[in-house]
């Protein structure tokens, strides 16, 4: 079943002078049309300004298309009506976790969502408990969020939304700002969300290693989607992506340089495994 | 201009009854002209303490020296200190603020009174250094990208012409591309100018393919100070701490395991590349 559908979506920036006159104009969003399907677990790449976030925050029409439609679960969102329903559908996670968070108890900082919604109150502590049970923060729940590492402030974020009963969940760029443990955590919950709960992930990042387990990746240029697969399909192309300005995971990179170097190795290695079985190979064969 | 830390304490609510120390007896000997990398998890004290290097935060107890002088002496000129250390925080470009770019990287050396021509000139050498071409100068810094933004930052600290150049993950938020043209940008800078530059990042690979030496922060105390192949070969301790080594050095540990007897003190893809082709016998 389709979650979130995209038809020559488009959206431009008009800029205006001081008085304002229109002075140009930025096509952010450039025909894109894509179909995602529930439980997907999608990535999206592309260099700073190349049109990501953009495309993200139609998802729950934080921004509308000037061009072409986007459903989410079904419903235009240039359906007012369907405003609530929409970002019900799709709650978004952001980069800085201290942005997002406003309670002084994480627990409290879980329910608004729901409370706001008009949860009934047994059914949002049952809803804050689930929640923070799945990101793996349930023990903190009587903490501070101020006291908290990135990595779980970013979980306690990631929690907030699921709270909402969301069937999808948009995170951009959500472990810039962490440290390596902080983002193995926060990668290993959003993993978690959608292998066990089916819940459809899409993955905003400037971390490689963060999708080889993705089933899709999307990589956007100029507002368009530049190359479309499955991580082993893109990683293969490392010129390509290099051109885009951006990189493949370091142990895809490395396989790269020995193949350079006459190494028989196959194209687009994701894991540590798989290169050092690969590479056994070729020492036996050779 | 060596910065030498000693025995330096800095504790948050000391008069109540919970002190935390956020610094606890720090001993560093900073010498000129060397690439320094600072990392430990989120909270282990690496902010607080690079801003005790120009005397932004005072520590509550022990001595910081910059060339030879204490800075927490009566008479010591720390205007002059913070033009000395340049800081570059994170996320720089939320700080720009001036009608052109241009201007932004002025007002750093304008406020050091510098007459206008010295000025201009250092803005010029400044942005130059950091790769934004003259076409850029009168436009609104806000209409560059993020990449860009974030280099004038940087060219504003310059601008004072610091002996040594701190930044605070300088590269937090930018694609790939951009970190690297970053980092080679100040790899450069620190080569031409012999500046000490001091880096503070999340991104072992980063720090791994870019510094001499790497100083470990963890609950306010120096884990490990030590070149990057000693400090990523207690890979296992650094994770404990929520830190890692890099990508590669964990590859060569498998390959180690699995009998290819590589060397295991390698930290970038090249060393790794190179390693792997002479263990494999295969001729660059």
């Amino acid at each position: 079943m389709s979650i979130v559908k995209t038809e020559k979506l488009t959206y431009e920036y008009i800029r205006r002078d001081e008085d304002g006159n229109v002075e140009g104009s930025i096509l952010a969003v450039d025909d894109v049309s894509l179909d995602i399907q529930q439980g997907d677990f999608i990535a999206v790449l592309g260099h700073n300004g190349s049109g990501k976030s953009t495309l993200a925050k139609h998802i729950n029409a934080i921004l509308y298309p000037t061009g072409g439609t986007i459903w989410v679960d079904g419903r235009d969102t240039k359906d007012d009506k369907e405003l609530w329903n929409i970002r019900q559908t799709a709650g978004m996670v952001f980069q800085n976790p201290d942005n997002q968070i406003i309670g002084q108890v994480v627990e409290e900082d879980v329910g608004f969502g729901p409370e706001n919604m008009g949860v009934p109150t047994p059914e949002i502590w049952q809803r804050v408990e689930e929640s923070l049970k799945a990101v793996g923060m349930y023990e903190y729940r009587k903490h501070s969020p101020n006291k908290l590492s990135g990595g779980q402030k970013q979980r306690v974020s990631i929690a907030g939304v699921l709270a909402m009963h969301p069937k999808c969940i948009v995170l951009d760029e959500p472990t810039a700002m962490l440290d390596p443990s902080g983002r193995k955590e926060v990668i290993r919950a959003v993993r978690g969300l959608n292998d066990v709960e089916n819940m459809t992930v899409i993955l905003i990042t400037h971390y490689m290693e963060e999708i080889i387990h993705a089933d899709k990746v999307f990589v956007m240029d100029n507002g368009r989607i530049a190359m479309e697969g499955t991580p082993r399909e893109i990683f293969s192309q490392v010129e390509k992506l290099k051109e885009l300005r951006l990189d493949v995971p370091q142990v895809t990179l490395l396989a790269y340089e020995l193949q350079q170097r006459g190494v028989k190795l196959p194209d687009g290695i994701l894991t540590h495994d798989e290169f050092v079985e690969e590479l056994l190979k070729v020492r036996v064969g050779g | 201009m060596p910065i030498v830390l000693e025995h330096v304490n800095y504790i948050y609510g000391q008069d109540t009854s919970l002190p935390v120390y956020a610094l606890q007896d720090i001993n560093l000997v900073i010498p000129d002209g060397q690439f320094i990398g600072i990392i430990g998890h989120t909270g282990s004290g690496k902010s607080t303490l690079v801003q005790h290097l120009n005397g932004l935060i005072r520590a509550t107890s022990g001595r910081v020296l910059f060339n030879d002088q204490d800075i927490y002496a009566k008479d010591y000129n720390m205007r002059q200190l913070r033009s000395n250390v340049g800081l570059v925080f994170q996320y720089p470009e939320h700080q720009l603020f001036e009608t052109d770019v241009f201007t932004d990287v002025c007002f750093g050396p304008k406020n050091l009174g510098l007459d206008k021509q010295e000025v201009e000139l250092r803005a010029i050498d400044a942005l130059r250094k950091v790769g934004i071409s003259e076409e850029y100068f009168k436009q609104s810094p806000f209409e560059l990208s993020g990449g860009q933004k974030r280099r004038v930052a940087i060219a504003g600290v310059l601008a004072m012409k610091p002996q040594v150049l701190v930044l605070d993950e300088p590269t937090a938020g930018l694609d790939p591309r951009g970190r690297e043209e970053i980092l080679n940008q100040i790899a450069v800078l620190q080569k031409e100018t012999g500046m000490t530059v001091i880096l503070v990042s999340h991104s072992m690979e980063d720090v791994a393919a870019y510094v001499d030496r790497i100083i470990v922060m963890n609950h306010g105390k120096v884990m490990y100070d030590d070149v990057p192949a000693k400090v990523f070969s207690h890979y296992q301790e650094l994770e404990q701490v929520g830190l890692a080594a890099p990508q590669v050095t964990y590859i060569m540990h498998k390959l180690r395991e699995k009998g290819l007897f590589v060397r295991d003190d390698v930290t970038t893809i090249s060393e790794a590349a190179e390693e792997i082709a002479r263990c494999l016998e295969i001729s660059p």
